[in-house]
């Protein structure tokens, strides 16, 4: 593998997150984590349901979603019934298994990671078009969040050379 | 891999520079990969490598949030002691292999 040779790297990355599942929300803190720890600058804007990832009531209880995914599976590998993820309980035991099973692995939770990341110098904002809709107010987010943003203004810090947006 | 001579040492390292044997590494290796890394080594580095070096040898995966739980730095520090690559440097200047780690 030829990692090293890359004479016109990545400089930062802009990284919006739209969705409030597990799956969702730590692809976005494991590439903006990933992001810091290679030195490359890593802002992150949080709308629609994304933001339950920096809501404080809520960003420690994010689930994986137990219907209408083709992918989920029993431990062991057989395929899991979606009439079961429909049960009471099912998706909050599932999402928990899967947060223990990412724990084994050192991936920490939600509020941890994100301080990881801003300690990394990674800048975390909320977008204010879903702040107004969800009728959120500063006060309801993260201490840590650096500001709520509009597109504008996102789009303004995503300039200079190098700089790619990621979508997750 | 190939054959470096550092702080008057011959070792083995790797394309990226990180030694091949951890058994090969003295302080006087430390100092040099931190000059090239622009890194001017204190207490507080060496306290950091050797974590680094003794988590390494007992076969644990190194993370950055493990050094931020070792009690020596909290994660700040350690990017602040190691500028631009944390974990990646650390490893490099402990004589150890780059951390396979995305966290």
């Amino acid at each position: 593998m030829n990692t090293n040779k890359n004479e016109n790297p990545l400089k930062k990355v802009c990284i919006i997150c739209a969705k409030g599942t597990i799956e969702d929300i730590y692809a976005t803190l494991v590439l903006a984590n990933g992001a810091v720890m290679e030195g490359i600058e890593a802002k992150l804007f949080f709308t629609f349901f994304g933001l339950d990832a920096i809501t404080k009531n809520r960003m420690n209880k994010i689930h994986t979603s137990t219907v209408g995914n083709p992918a989920m599976r029993m431990p062991g590998g057989l395929p899991f019934p979606s009439i079961m993820g429909m049960l009471p309980g099912v998706e909050a035991g599932v999402s928990a298994m899967m947060k223990s099973q990412m724990e084994k692995l050192d991936i920490p939770p939600i509020d941890e990671f994100l301080e990881m990341i801003t300690a990394g110098g990674g800048e975390v904002y909320a977008c204010k078009l879903a702040m107004d809709m969800f009728k959120l107010e500063e006060k309801d987010l993260w201490d840590d969040c650096s500001g709520v943003l509009t597109v504008g203004d996102f789009y303004a810090m995503c300039g200079g050379e190098n700089t790619q947006i990621i979508f997750t | 891999m190939a054959e470096k001579t550092i702080a008057g040492t011959a070792v083995t390292v790797n394309d990226e520079g990180y030694l091949e044997d951890p058994g090969q590494w003295t302080k006087e290796i430390a100092v040099e990969i931190a000059k090239e890394l622009n890194i001017d080594l204190s207490d507080k580095h060496y306290e950091v490598i050797h974590f680094l070096r003794e988590k390494f040898m007992e076969g644990t995966p190194l993370t950055i949030r493990k050094v931020g739980k070792s009690g020596i730095v909290d994660i700040k520090e350690f990017y602040k002691l190691f500028p631009g690559g944390p974990l990646k440097f650390s490893s490099k200047i402990a004589g150890i292999p780059k951390p396979a780690s995305c966290v």
